[in-house]
């Protein structure tokens, strides 16, 4: 991401940045299908393509919340439609712990979510990425990466005063 | 010639990383012969005025222990960045977080206002905290600040390797000190432990099925541990897969689950997700309702997947809290 303080910047202009995981044998050819049936829908999904929901490792969630998204939408196979037979079961399994892990760490329910999209539901790409779209333009910025700055101010003080020291010790040597 | 300098010090930890160095027993005095301890807190007289007057690196290494959560403690890694050649990190509290890194759920305010009001055994009706200036009798003392967050040493200063551990084994801590003293030292940024998940060194790993299928999961005391069968296949909750080895497996073979001290291997950044992931995609049910059924046997994720490392996991903190003061 190159700009990570995008989403954390000012509020006037602000608009939710989300990350969504598409599975390439359903949701990712669905968003296609949007694509060519020249359905419109918010632009603030950001799309990556996995072979299967089942690859969606907890830990590019988190990231992807702490590099600056403000969401994180999955989308896979309808249950029992899955390419591989249990990918989308096990990323459903992990996504229940993983839900209650975010809402430990304070983060809001609406900003990660998984939807079951089959490659013939361009019209619910649609709809899905256009509600949660709305959810998190009321939640407003999430700002991991400016929350990790402001924490780190007090420890940012020490080490300014430690060179402040040292560079009048130096002085006091000359 | 003159004997390299280490020295010891203890920050956020429970003294439990200084046991681990007496643990040496016997082999401490070939450490002692090889090397001049010039300050260990613990168990020696030297004072940080003894530190401060030595020039930069003139410690070979520093062996730190403990997470850094006030800037007194802050201060000292710093001292001790800058007077020593290597700096590092011993023990889980200050290579990852360890356990005093789980406060890192809770606001300052939500901790002082515990343990200094309402903790069932607080008798302060003045409600007096700690204060970083006070005027005593017309003395002025200072205290060191307590920080909102918990950090691990790596987050405050520059760390060159890190013994893992809580504590760091003898066998662990007599390699790493060997390496350091032959200069055999790995890449900088280095745990000093084998690179591969703690069931590879596990004696039940024998009885670890191919695949799982949890129906139910089950903490050490609900009901009793078979001594030779996978931890995991009887429904524990054990760290193995997401941790890395070298401390033998001494949990598993006393019977207990590994909860995840050594930390992650080189190729996971998240250690609790990493395990979160391993665990929970093999529950059996396909279901929302009977999977969250199955997931209520894990009642702390955090505390449970996080337990050593939360400072150093990828959000660090509840990121909700607020910075000095707010009720949370």
């Amino acid at each position: 991401m190159a700009n990570e303080n995008y989403s954390a910047g000012n509020n006037g202009n602000w608009s939710p940045r989300i990350v969504a995981f598409f599975c390439n044998w359903c949701t990712y050819t669905a968003a296609d299908l949007a694509g060519v049936s020249r359905m419109k829908y918010a632009p603030n999904i950001r799309v990556i393509r996995l072979m299967c929901s089942g690859r969606v490792d907890p830990q590019f969630v988190l990231e992807a919340l702490a590099r600056g998204a403000d969401g994180v939408l999955i989308g896979g196979c309808h249950p029992g439609d899955c390419h591989y037979s249990e990918g989308n079961y096990k990323c459903l399994r992990r996504f229940r712990m993983l839900k209650r892990v975010l809402a430990d760490m304070g983060i809001e329910d609406k900003r990660v979510r998984l939807e079951w999209i089959s490659a013939a539901e361009g019209e619910k790409v649609k709809r899905v990425v256009n509600e949660m779209v709305n959810e998190i333009q009321e939640l407003g910025p999430l700002g991991i990466p400016k929350k990790f700055e402001e924490w780190d101010k007090e420890i940012e003080h020490l080490k300014q005063h430690i060179e402040s020291q040292e560079f009048k010790q130096e002085e006091v040597k000359k | 010639m003159a004997k390299p300098k280490i020295a010891i010090y203890w920050c956020a930890s429970c003294g439990g990383c200084e046991e681990a160095v007496v643990d040496l027993a016997e082999d401490i005095l070939g450490v002692v012969e090889k090397v001049d301890i010039v300050l260990w807190p613990v168990a020696m007289d030297f004072k940080r005025k003894d530190v401060e007057a030595m020039p930069d690196k003139s410690i070979v290494a520093t062996l730190l222990n403990g997470a850094i959560r006030t800037s007194e403690q802050e201060e000292m890694a710093h001292l001790l960045r800058q007077k020593s050649v290597y700096m590092i990190a011993y023990g889980a509290c200050s290579h990852l977080g360890g356990i005093p890194s789980l406060a890192n759920q809770f606001s300052k305010e939500h901790i002082l206002k515990f343990v200094y009001e309402d903790g069932p055994t607080d008798v302060n009706p003045e409600k007096v905290r700690p204060m970083p200036h006070s005027k005593v009798n017309g003395h002025e003392l200072e205290l060191p600040e307590f920080r909102n967050v918990v950090r691990s040493l790596d987050q405050v200063v520059d760390v060159d390797y890190y013994i893992p551990g809580c504590p760091p084994t003898p066998e662990i801590t007599k390699t790493a000190i060997a390496a350091l003293l032959e200069g055999k030292l790995p890449p900088k940024g280095s745990v000093l432990a084998p690179d591969v998940a703690l069931c590879d060194e596990c004696p039940r790993k024998e009885t670890k099925p191919p695949e799982f299928s949890f129906k139910e999961f089950f903490r050490p005391h609900q009901k009793p541990i078979d001594p030779d069968l996978c931890l995991l296949a009887q429904g524990f909750v054990c760290m193995g897969p997401a941790t890395r080895a070298g401390c033998g497996a001494l949990c598993p073979k006393g019977s207990m689950p590994c909860t995840g001290c050594f930390g992650p291997t080189s190729r996971v950044k998240d250690q609790g997700a990493k395990m979160l992931s391993s665990i929970c995609a093999n529950v059996e049910p396909k279901t929302e309702e009977e999977i969250d059924k199955v997931l209520q046997g894990i009642p702390d994720p955090v505390g449970t997947f996080y337990r050593y490392g939360l400072a150093r996991s990828i959000l660090r903190r509840r990121i909700d809290l607020p910075i000095n003061g707010g009720k949370k």
